[in-house]
């Protein structure tokens, strides 16, 4: 990962983004849309190298929610990978699952949430549970690394065996903040 | 098929694209698309939206990879389209084969007293298909030109893109069912079968 961009990748060391790779896999999981976050960074790079799996990069979130609703109507399980920005640009869209009852299982990495160093994210950072869950979303939290895999795999579960909007949040406890020398 | 504009009749147009329709599975974007298909003969293979403006598009892509042995359909309005611009990026990127998609240009937001849509002023959406890395497009104002738009649609070798210029004036209400879990449901089982309600 770039050493001059703003936002903090896993270290090399941590193994969640793998343990997230295995649940796409074990779920049969088909489809994966996203619009990238350095969070997600090592699982979009499994994800583009498996043949089995269609990523689709977005413009904007909420055409992901969108994604997700047509893939389900051809038998196709996706999930859609974002930052907690990119929730915002969701809202209206996820009446859609709601509409048809649609399973739609989000994995937001989480900024603007502990220790975050760019005031921008912080609205957005701060609103991310509150502004899923009055779309009805079922919102469960991953603060530690050991925390994220059973935390994503019961968002995946509840998504598609209750047919709704699902999220897991993966802290930025997790990830980390950067900081700038600001320490 | 002329309404008294001398512009296509949204209607008779829509008949004509999903005349002996085969596999054709269509999303409509909300508004009077949904009515125009349902209108037409409502049908398993029909998802009408009742919400999600600026959806269809990304609908239809996830429908198009998710079966890209089916011919996928979306008729949308141009206001709609528009919401969702940036999804035409995102489907010439993944070039789906199957995928086509044809606004029903009237130059008004429809539902909500015709007010008036960019579209109105200029704004190109073919050239923005084109843009977005398109390769087939169409422009439509003539009756004439509705066979080959028809034949567009089912050829397979999209990404297609259409814009069909069509008359403004508003057509009788004819609604699909409203339970947004019966439409999504029936377009399931008609092409997963019995696996639609066993998906695990």
């Amino acid at each position: 990962m770039d050493a001059d961009a703003i936002d903090k990748a896993p270290d090399a060391a941590d193994t969640w983004p793998d343990q997230i790779y295995d649940l796409l896999k074990k779920h049969e999981i088909r489809q994966v849309c996203l619009v990238p976050d350095a969070g997600h960074s090592r699982l979009i790079k499994r994800c583009l190298a498996d043949n089995e799996i269609i990523v689709t990069t977005l413009t904007t979130e909420e055409e992901g929610i969108a994604l997700m609703q047509g893939a389900w109507l051809g038998g196709d399980k996706a999930v859609l990978l974002m930052q907690s920005s990119g929730v915002g640009n969701c809202i209206n869209m996820l009446s859609l699952s709601h509409i048809h009852r649609c399973p739609m299982p989000m994995l937001v990495t989480m900024r603007g949430d502990f220790g975050e160093f760019n005031p921008a994210q912080v609205p957005m950072g701060n609103a991310t549970q509150a502004v899923l869950e009055a779309m009805g979303t079922l919102v469960k939290r991953a603060d530690a690394p050991e925390d994220i895999a059973p935390t994503v795999d019961a968002v995946i579960r509840m998504a598609f065996n209750t047919f709704r909007p699902t999220a897991a949040l993966i802290g930025q406890r997790v990830i980390g903040a950067k900081t700038f020398g600001k320490d | 098929m002329l309404a008294e504009s001398g512009k296509l009749d949204r209607r008779e147009l829509t008949r004509a694209l999903l005349a002996d329709r085969g596999e054709l599975a269509v999303i409509a974007g909300l508004g009077a698309p949904c009515w125009d298909i349902t209108a037409v003969g409502d049908h398993k293979l029909n998802l009408p939206l009742w919400g999600g403006m600026g959806a269809a598009a990304m609908i239809g892509l996830g429908l198009a990879l998710a079966q890209p042995s089916r011919p996928v359909l979306v008729l949308t309005g141009d206001g709609e389209m528009l919401m969702g611009i940036g999804a035409l990026a995102t489907i010439a990127v993944k070039k789906p084969k199957n995928l086509a998609i044809v606004v029903q240009d009237n130059e008004h937001y429809g539902e909500t007293g015709m007010q008036e849509t960019a579209t109105k002023y200029g704004v190109d959406l073919v050239a923005m298909a084109k843009g977005a890395g398109f390769k087939r497009t169409m422009f439509v104002t003539k009756a004439e030109e509705v066979p080959a738009l028809r034949a567009a649609i089912h050829a397979g070798d999209g990404p297609f893109f259409a814009v069909a210029k069509i008359d403004a004036g508003s057509k009788k209400l004819v609604l699909p069912p409203r339970d947004g879990s019966i439409i999504q449901n029936r377009m399931r089982e008609a092409i997963l079968g019995p696996a639609a309600y066993h998906q695990l």
